[in-house]
Formats: C-alpha cells, sequence, structure tokens
C-alpha cells in the first residue's frame, strides 16, 4: 500500500468518523431550546423581577452570540409572577403544556415555587428553582425534577447569624421588624433558633411584623425607640426595605442601633446615602459587583459593565441568581451531552444530571447536591461610604462556605439550627477579608 | 400600658391618620357630589407621589433649595390632580353618573388598572423616593423619642387646614354652596340654574388634587413603589365607608379613629396591626350599616 493509499483511507476514515460523530449530535438536536422563565414583571417584587429579566435577556443573548447550546439557540418565554397564585399556574401549565418547554426557570416567589415543584414533578418538565429562598420545598419532599441553583434561606440566615456574631459579640438584646409574609416569619423562625441556639442568653425584645407592601413604619421606630435593642434584624426587601431605612434613619434609629440586613445588597444602591456607615448587609449568595477574589475576574467584570450600560444601576442579587440558573442549564447541557455518548439528552436525563453538577455563575462556583440543592457560598458586609461611589459599598467582607451551615440532606432546617453549636464559627473554610484602606 | 406609650401612639397614630385622611377626603367628597364610588382615587394618589418625586427631583438637580420643596411637592399635586381629575371627569365619569353603582365601580375600578399598568410604563418598577424637606425640617425629641418635625407637624397641619378650608369654602363661598346643594339634589340645583357639569367638573378636579396631595405628602418618608395606590385605596375606603359615605366631617373622625387604633395595635397587639382598620369598620357596619355619621336619608320615590 503507497503512502498515498493510507493517507486518503485515513481521511476517509476520518471523514467518516466525523460524519458519524456529526449525525449522532444531529438525533433528537431541536433547533432551538424554549426556556420559560417566571419573574415578577409586575407588583412590588419587581425591584427584582425587572432587573432579572434584563439579566436574562442580556445573558441568553450573550450565549446565543457564542453559539448557543452547540449550535441550538436558547429561546426565553417570560411570565409575568405577579399576575398571582391561580392565574400563574395556568400560564405556567400553558408554557410547558402548549408551547412544549421543557425547562422552567421558576421561581422568585418561594410561595410560587411550592406551588410549581408538584405541578414541575407532574408535568415531567426541569423546573430550576432560581431566586425563591423557601428551604422547606426541597426538605418536604423529593423531586426529580425539581433543582435550585443557589442557597436556601437556611444557609443564608445561619450566615447572616454567624456574621452578626462575629461582628458584634457582646449584645444583649436583639429586635425584628420583617414583612408579614411566609419569607418573613420563615426567615426570623431560622435567624431566631440559629441564634438562641449559638449564643441562648440573647433576649429577643420585639418580634414586630408590619404589614406586607406597608409605607409607614413610624409606629414600630417610635417602638424600637423606646425598648432600645441592641441589635435590629430586617429580611425585608425592596419598597418595604427602603422605606424603613428610610423612616429609621430620619429619626436617628439607625445611630442607635446595630442594624443587619440580609437582603439590602438589593437596596444599597437605591438607598444611597440614607444608611449610615457600619449596617451588616447580606447578599443572598456570594454575589457582589466588588466580590473581592472575583471583582477582576473577567467573567464577573464584563458582565457588570454590560449590565451597567444597559440597565444604568449595578447587578443585585437576583440578575446573578438568574445568571447562575442560565449557566447551570448551559452547564448541565454539557455535562448530560458528554453522559449521552452524542445522543441529544432527554428531559429526564437532563434533570437527573443536575443532581451533582459543579458550574460557575458570576462568582464562585455552585454545587448541586443529590436533593436538588444547590450549596452557594454566602458573602456578608458592613456598610462604608467611599469617595468612588454614590451608595455604600461592603466593608469587612466575610465569605461563608455552603456546606456546613446549610442541612445536610433528608435533614430538616428548623431542627437542625437548633443543634448547631459555636464550633461552627470557626469552620476553616470562611473567609474573611481585610477592611478597605481609607 | 404608661403615659409615655399613650403619648407616642398618639402621635404616630396622627401623623398617619393626616394622610389617609386627604386621601379619605377626596374620595369621600366626590362620593358625596356625585355618587360615584371612584376606585382610581388610588391611581391619582400614586401619580401624585410619582409626579411629586420627578419635580422634586428636576428641581433639586437645577439647584432649588430644600426649604422650597414643600411647595414642590404641592405644585406637583395639584398639577396631577387638576390635569388627571378634569381628562377622567370629561372623559369617563360624565358619562356614567346615572348609571348602576356596580357599573360606576366597574369602570372606575378598570380605569384604576390601566393607570396602574400606565405609572409601570412611564415611571418603571423601581422604588422612587424624594425626602430633601424630611431633612431640611429635622428632628425633634418627645420624651426622648426622636420624631421629624415633617411627620408631627407638617402632616397634621396640612390635613388640618384641607379640612378647614374646605368646610368654610363649602360653608361660605358662592361655589361651596352650590356643591352642596348639587350634593343634596343634582336634578332640583339644575332646575334652580345651577351649571352642575361645571361643578361635577370642579368637585372632581377637587377630590383628586386632595388624593394627589396625599400621595406628594407620604412620598417624602417613603420609596414610591407600584402598588401604592392600591393599599392606599383599600385604606381609604375603609375610612370613607367607617365614616359614612360623603360625610366630610365623619372622615376625620373615622380616620384619626384607624390611625390611632393601628399605632395602639403596634404597641400592644402587634400581630393584629394588618387587621384593625378593617376590624372596626367590620364592628361600625355591623351597628350602623351606613357608617358612624350617615344622616337619614329621604327618600325620593
Amino acid at each position: 500500500m503507497s503512502a498515498y493509499t493510507i493517507r486518503m483511507a485515513a481521511i476517509a476514515a476520518a471523514a467518516a468518523l466525523f460524519a458519524h460523530g456529526h449525525a449522532a449530535a444531529q438525533t433528537g438536536k431541536p433547533a432551538e431550546i424554549k426556556i420559560g422563565i417566571t419573574t415578577f414583571l409586575s407588583g412590588p417584587a419587581s425591584v427584582f423581577g425587572v432587573p432579572a429579566k434584563a439579566a436574562a435577556d442580556l445573558y441568553i443573548e450573550q450565549i446565543n452570540a457564542a453559539g448557543g447550546i452547540k449550535g441550538a439557540k436558547l429561546v426565553p418565554v417570560y411570565i409575568d409572577e405577579g399576575v398571582g397564585g391561580d392565574k400563574f399556574l395556568s400560564e405556567y401549565r400553558r408554557v410547558v403544556q402548549e408551547q412544549g418547554v421543557k425547562i422552567m426557570l421558576a421561581a422568585i416567589s418561594s410561595g410560587n415555587c411550592n406551588t410549581v415543584a408538584p405541578v414541575a414533578e407532574d408535568l415531567k418538565v426541569l423546573n430550576v428553582m432560581w431566586d425563591c429562598g423557601t428551604e422547606k420545598v426541597l426538605e418536604d419532599k423529593r423531586f426529580r425534577y425539581v433543582v435550585r441553583t443557589q442557597a436556601n434561606a437556611t444557609t443564608e440566615m445561619v450566615a447572616s447569624v454567624l456574621f452578626l456574631l462575629k461582628t458584634k459579640p457582646n449584645f444583649k438584646t436583639i429586635a425584628v421588624v420583617n414583612q408579614d409574609y411566609a419569607y418573613g416569619r420563615d426567615s426570623w423562625e431560622l435567624f431566631r433558633n440559629t441564634l438562641l441556639a449559638l449564643k441562648p442568653d440573647t433576649k429577643i425584645v420585639a418580634e414586630l411584623f408590619p404589614k406586607f407592601g406597608a409605607t409607614d413604619f413610624s409606629t414600630e421606630v417610635s417602638r424600637l425607640q423606646v425598648l432600645r435593642p441592641d441589635v435590629i434584624l430586617s429580611t425585608s426587601w425592596g419598597g418595604d426595605l427602603d422605606t424603613f431605612m428610610r423612616q429609621a434613619a430620619q429619626r436617628g434609629l439607625t445611630r442607635n442601633a446595630q442594624f443587619i440586613l440580609p437582603l439590602a445588597e438589593s437596596s444599597l444602591e437605591r438607598l444611597g446615602t440614607i444608611l449610615p456607615d457600619g449596617v451588616m448587609v447580606g447578599a443572598r449568595g456570594d454575589h457582589y459587583f466588588l466580590h473581592p477574589e472575583l471583582k477582576d475576574d473577567p467573567k464577573l467584570k464584563n458582565f457588570v459593565q454590560k449590565f451597567k450600560a444597559k440597565t444604568g444601576a449595578y447587578p443585585i442579587y437576583s440578575v446573578y441568581h438568574m445568571v447562575q440558573a442560565l449557566d447551570a442549564v448551559v452547564a448541565n447541557y454539557d455535562k448530560a451531552l458528554g453522559a449521552a455518548k452524542g445522543s441529544w439528552p432527554t428531559t429526564e436525563q437532563l434533570a437527573d444530571s443536575m443532581k451533582g453538577l459543579e458550574f460557575r455563575g458570576l462568582t464562585r462556583p455552585v454545587k448541586m447536591r443529590e436533593d436538588g440543592q444547590g450549596l452557594e457560598d454566602q458573602l456578608l458586609g458592613v456598610t462604608k461610604k467611599t469617595p468612588g461611589y454614590a451608595f455604600p459599598i461592603l466593608d469587612k467582607i466575610t465569605i461563608y462556605p455552603a456546606t456546613p451551615i446549610t442541612a445536610p440532606v433528608g435533614q430538616k432546617s428548623n431542627e437542625w439550627v437548633k443543634k448547631l453549636t459555636p464550633a461552627i464559627m470557626q469552620d476553616p473554610g470562611i473567609k474573611t477579608f481585610p477592611a478597605i484602606a481609607n | 400600658m404608661n403615659l409615655d406609650i399613650l403619648l407616642l401612639a398618639t402621635m404616630d397614630g396622627l401623623s398617619y391618620a393626616s394622610l389617609l385622611f386627604l386621601v379619605a377626603l377626596g374620595m369621600t367628597l366626590v362620593f358625596g357630589v356625585m355618587r360615584v364610588l371612584n376606585m382610581a382615587h388610588g391611581s391619582v394618589y400614586a401619580f401624585g407621589g410619582y409626579a411629586a418625586a420627578s419635580l422634586g427631583l428636576w428641581s433639586a438637580s437645577a439647584g432649588l433649595p430644600p426649604v422650597w420643596s414643600l411647595l414642590v411637592l404641592v405644585a406637583a399635586a395639584v398639577l396631577v390632580g387638576t390635569v388627571l381629575g378634569a381628562v377622567m371627569e370629561m372623559t369617563l365619569l360624565r358619562r356614567i353618573y346615572d348609571k348602576e353603582p356596580m357599573l360606576q365601580l366597574l369602570v372606575t375600578f378598570a380605569a384604576f388598572m390601566i393607570f396602574e399598568d400606565l405609572q409601570r410604563m412611564i415611571f418603571g418598577t423601581q422604588p422612587y423616593a424624594f425626602s430633601a424637606i424630611v431633612d431640611y425640617l429635622g428632628v425633634v425629641d418627645v420624651i426622648g423619642i426622636t420624631y421629624t418635625r415633617y411627620q408631627l407637624f407638617v402632616l397634621p397641619g396640612t390635613a388640618l387646614g384641607a379640612f378647614l378650608a374646605l368646610r368654610y369654602f363649602l360653608k361660605h363661598s358662592r361655589m361651596g354652596k352650590q356643591i352642596v346643594a348639587v350634593a343634596h339634589n343634582r336634578e332640583i340645583s339644575m332646575a334652580m340654574g345651577i351649571n352642575v357639569k361645571r361643578i361635577s367638573l370642579l368637585t372632581f378636579i377637587g377630590g383628586s388634587i386632595l388624593g394627589a396631595l396625599g400621595g406628594a405628602l407620604a412620598l417624602p418618608t417613603t420609596s414610591w413603589v407600584p402598588g401604592n395606590g392600591a393599599e392606599m385605596i383599600v385604606l381609604s375606603f375603609a375610612v370613607v365607608a367607617t365614616a359614612g359615605l360623603g360625610q366630610i366631617e365623619g372622615a376625620l373622625v373615622a380616620a384619626v379613629l384607624i390611625g390611632l387604633a393601628r399605632s395602639f395595635s403596634v404597641y400592644l397587639l402587634p400581630e393584629l396591626e394588618v387587621l384593625v382598620p378593617y376590624l372596626i369598620m367590620v364592628l361600625v357596619l355591623l351597628f350602623k350599616p351606613q357608617g358612624l355619621f350617615a344622616v337619614a336619608q329621604a327618600r325620593r320615590v
């Protein structure tokens, strides 16, 4: 056999292999992949939902420009969560059953997550819970098709308590002002049980649950001034948090008490100079545009710039969560495609592949547990005004690793947090960053 | 409960009641004269806040000192009330004065929902804030508790001023007397030569200005978000219904009652805070279905 023939044969074989491989990747491969995305486009929670939609548009465009998922373009289908329970559910069913959407990103609201989880299981559609916090949904029942690509309320509240105990160890009294709805109540239960397990002598002097959407906190502020708690906790968000902090600041309450606001990363830019220095602020994850490890990372930096150019604001946690969910979907396709050896993965394969997936959104990587819960690290810091920004940035940042502060698979959070011991505060994974130099 | 709490709860309750009263006053005035329960009144409130925020932020960036920002708030309210009130009266309300109450409710509620969407189109969903006046006026200490002068003096002062001015206007001015006449009987007023069409328009504008003023004055202590209007319309309806529809003095008493009950409940039974306004309404309506201050109506047939 001449060298020529051998070469020809090799080329032919390679071509055949290539053609075969190519054909195999084509089996069942759709021209486009529709992704249903539920987000608040109306109502008070649109402070999260609208920026998150902007992020989804921006990021999907970016993914598609880079070739989509093996050539299949992502096409978002949006549903407004603001329409409320029944209407929301029928919209969800409509998108899945009539438009044939196989992947849903739902939802922001914990109530909506509780509603859609069993429905997704029935419809056999992969449902990525992309922003809701309720830990109960994945603890009360095991799902095949339902996963969450970010932390749950337990991780967030335990991290908040640890940060409070580390930053201000010697307080005696605490008061809470949360919104009167499921998350306001549930997050307080988690926070309280964690706090009392780690610091049993803490005295709770007031538990206030003003109406969801309240515009007047005058009485709450007066009462807190009478009680003079050392620490005031509020897991409120959006207009409620802005208004409460505005009225608290206008009346000097922020000078007399240490505030801890686990969701306030999303309000920092809006509140501007109203928040004084030293308020403890959480980010519902480890994402922050000035992330101490990753602020110069090109992926985060580029996205922050693009998002700011498009919307005029810095990304808030719902934006990061949206990107995180989309990155999880993309990474999961890669993983499932690899496992399916060239054929296009089914929804079942995609759902199973999500368990154990490791992916990176804009900040630290997230690992998906076998119960579908994502392990997302938690970043907290204290506010500090600096010349570079018109609003306070986070100083003295601490990042808590997710694993030790999340209830293990199969355990119920509210029982688990009661058994925490102060040893958790010495976890070697906790990373504290130095204060910003003036 | 001690005297301190009594005093504090009273002050908190009164400042809240002031805003409630301004909005309810506009609503009850419109009902008294036109017999229409205007659900879109909540939109006027919301627009008042948004307009005040826009005008305030613009004037601040143009260098207007904060001392003038109270005037900016009032100007925004007058502007919004006049424009929205006139447009709504002329295009919508005028057509439904003699229709079924149920239809009137549906039409004004539809208008409310359209306005809600319009607000989102115009102002987006992010909260707005403008509080220069509160910072300018500063704070005052009452038995060791810090209050803003704005909530302690400006809000109750404005509410009381609006109430007294409206009463004087209705009792002593020519047009006020015409408004009262139309409120008593539309047809006979027309027969007596009163320009009822004009009176209706002006009353509606007046009511809308009061609603917008409520919004503009609520703005400095709040972050203005979509949905504020819905919240206010429900509460001010509770005030109006408790007082008796169309009762101006009654609305004052009912607003104070609800404001105080709410702030006392935060001290004594915080779990009930959300419920209190409606509990009062239900209790009153159980025993006086026409409201606290409703006067006996002569049957017209």
